[in-house]
């Protein structure tokens, strides 16, 4: 329970509130922007996932692909990813940072390395699109070696028994795919139904945080306030999009978009 | 790493679903390890079940037609005074290609699972056609992802998807061919695999698509093997079989019944334009294993991990992975890989065409220019066989551009 997403997620308890939890993707749309953006929503966010960008995302809507395709395009490398992660970490050593991606940039790089640059720059946990249980065994064993949370995905189409096992596997932290559908789409399943989900696995053990992803925007995500956090990705990649053709400030329309949702959810 | 003999190839996997306990597998996300598993299940169940497999072969026989034509081609081997060159023509299938296979076979398949919906990738505008037919054909409403650039290039079949009343899908991200057909498709499927049966166009992809794929196309050995013997009274000890490889179906359902035979296995890539570093050849360029579309695989990527780009002139072999089970043939060495280059194929295409009865698509064009270079320095008594797995028709447009003038 030492962990920094732990010690988040209990603090949050606290204040009897959802953890906010926020997505963009690491260059986008430059590495110092990316890194000015973090900083600036983390006001706001309690953990901050980052995208690690990867040219052929199987599981990543419209909005999120462009995201990733604008910082391959800005000539993102893996070493600027673990670097923007290092600066932030150094003006905000007890915020958690997760980053995201896929296994072939993880599998390139050779899981031990990969992992040494999480540590060393300071990452708090991983979430892998395309490693799923049982086939992420060993590396989450070797993730929990090195105090990295790696987090699960579960999701509506996961058996009962699946689930269990997954739950009983995973560490502190496990997310939960709100719907069928790839990253971006709208919200297609009644939060009611999203929560009744939602108390089915916080009931296989209530002692793992929950958050639920997929879907979620300043329209929906009070409905969903009740879970242990919420996940917001699309729809800053996509306000990210629509201030950089404006011409605006990225990083200070993405502040007041992400205290809008804190305050939904407070 | 070995291949077992008397098992067949796609079963040779371990419990990860691993070729060489290295290949394949099942990279996806968590959203479709429930469809996979169902259809893995569904699968297992179905090719065991005589009655399921009676219909297999009534609609092969009636439907896809067989067994398609195996030939001399008397004429090609006269011209290059060296091997006997035999083609099996499999582009006589209904349809026109080996996609009929696969696709009839999962459609078959999305009845039995109560689906109404089925979604697959094209390249060439093959897989794409073949599946829009048999979509019609078993009542299944059927949704096509492919690339815009091979939407325009390959424009004879996008019409067929049409008629046949499919809703193609263009995809306009990335290269706008095939690999982003088949991401598109993917994604589809995860939104939508609760009522939608997916088809993965050729041997890759997550692992059942893989031997769902194999499993079907290995109708076209079957036959040969068949035919070979009529033909030669036993299979001939110095025997090669030569494929083309996009992502590989055609060339595995070629080799299967042979796999424990002293027949050699040449898979021929596409090498892209002659001046180009752009190519969709990775085994013989030795590109790094990598995850691709669910499954590793040799791939064409960066140091990183990105998938790179790839160019050919044929547009169902501009991908830049390949199926596991050929790179398990390659390690295994128990098949060769080359490639062949744009003009290569485009000439070989001309020769064929012009002293034979058959006009091969720019696929198997490829495997023909390996066959016209090899022909010259073998005995008469060695036997080529290529596996003609496509009609030119469907690249009269690219053909005429290139040549000034297209016949059939
Ligand atoms: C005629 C033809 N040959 C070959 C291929 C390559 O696919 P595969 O290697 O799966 O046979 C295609 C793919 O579209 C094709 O249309």
């Amino acid at each position: 329970m030492n962990s920094k997403i732990a010690k988040t997620f209990a603090n949050c308890k606290r204040e009897k509130r959802a953890a906010l939890i926020t997505y963009t993707v690491a260059g986008d749309n430059t590495k110092s922007n990316s890194l000015k953006i973090l900083n600036t929503i983390s006001k706001s966010a309690d953990i901050l996932e980052l995208g690690f960008p990867h040219n052929t995302p199987i599981a990543d809507g419209g909005q999120i692909q462009e995201s990733s395709h604008r910082a391959l395009k800005n000539g993102i490398k893996l070493k600027d990813v673990f670097k923007i992660v290092k600066e932030f970490k150094n003006s905000n050593p007890d915020k958690p940072l997760i980053l995201m991606g896929y296994f072939n940039l993880i599998y390139q790089s050779g899981e031990n390395n990969f992992l040494k640059n999480c540590k060393d720059s300071g990452v708090d946990g991983l979430i892998i699109v395309d490693l799923p249980y049982p086939e992420n065994k060993k590396f989450s064993i070797k993730c929990k070696k090195k105090s990295i949370d790696f987090i699960q995905l579960v999701s509506p189409t996961t058996s009962d028994e699946r689930m269990k096992k997954i739950l009983k596997d995973s560490h502190g932290m496990v997310y939960y795919i709100s719907m069928l559908s790839t990253t971006g789409g709208k919200l297609k399943v009644a939060p009611k139904k999203i929560l009744q989900n939602y108390n089915k696995i916080k009931n296989i053990n209530r002692s793992k945080n929950i958050v639920i992803g997929f879907g979620i925007t300043d329209k929906t995500i009070a409905a969903l306030k009740k879970a242990d956090g919420l996940v917001v990705g699309s729809q800053l990649c996509k306000t990210i999009t629509n201030s950089l053709k404006k011409r605006l400030n990225t990083a200070k329309v993405l502040n007041k978009m992400v205290y809008k949702l804190k305050k939904k959810i407070i | 790493m070995k291949i077992k003999k008397g098992k067949l190839l796609i079963d040779q996997h371990d419990k990860n679903f691993m070729y060489g306990g290295k290949f394949g597998g099942n990279f996806v996300p968590e959203t479709l390890k429930k469809p996979i598993d169902d259809l893995t299940k569904l699968f297992t169940k179905l090719r065991k079940d005589k009655k399921f497999l009676k219909e297999r072969d009534e609609c092969f026989k009636s439907y896809v037609g067989s067994p398609t034509p195996f030939i001399k081609l008397e004429n090609l081997t006269d011209y290059l005074k060296g091997a006997q060159i035999y083609a099996k023509v499999v582009s006589e299938a209904n349809g026109g290609a080996h996609k009929i296979y696969n696709a009839t076979v999962h459609c078959l398949i999305a009845k039995k699972a109560g689906k109404k919906f089925i979604v697959g990738d094209t390249g060439a505008g093959y897989a794409g056609k073949m599946l829009s037919m048999a979509a019609k054909k078993f009542g299944l409403k059927c949704k096509i992802f492919m690339g815009a650039k091979d939407i325009k290039r390959q424009r004879p079949n996008v019409e067929a998807m049409k008629k046949n009343g499919a809703t193609i899908v263009p995809v306009t991200t990335g290269s706008q061919t095939l690999v982003d057909a088949v991401s598109e498709c993917m994604r589809y499927w995860v939104s939508n695999c609760d009522t939608t049966h997916m088809c993965v166009g050729s041997t890759v992809g997550p692992n059942i698509f893989i031997k769902i794929c194999a499993w079907s196309t290995a109708q076209i050995s079957r036959e040969l093997f068949i035919q070979v013997k009529e033909e030669f009274g036993k299979i001939p000890r110095k025997i090669k079989l030569l494929n083309c490889v996009g992502g590989g179906s055609s060339a595995i359902g070629f080799w299967n019944e042979f796999m424990d035979t002293d027949a050699e296995f040449v898979g021929i890539e596409a090498g892209g334009p002659k001046n180009s570093n752009l190519h969709a050849a990775p085994l013989t360029n030795g590109s790094k294993i990598g995850i691709l579309h669910g499954a590793a695989q040799y791939v064409i990527q960066d140091k990183e991990g990105q998938i790179g780009s790839t160019e050919s002139i044929s547009a169902g072999l501009d991908y830049p992975g390949i199926s596991p089970l050929h790179c398990f043939l390659k390690d295994t060495k128990r098949a060769r890989y080359t490639s062949a280059n744009d003009e290569e194929a485009l000439k070989a295409y001309q020769l064929v065409s012009k002293l034979e009865n058959i006009s091969p698509s720019l696929e198997p064009s490829h495997a023909f220019h390996e066959a016209i270079r090899l022909a010259p320095r073998l005995k008469s008594s060695e036997v080529i066989i290529v596996n003609s797995c496509g009609d030119s028709i469907k690249d009269k447009d690219i053909i005429k551009q290139k040549l000034g003038s297209y016949k059939r």
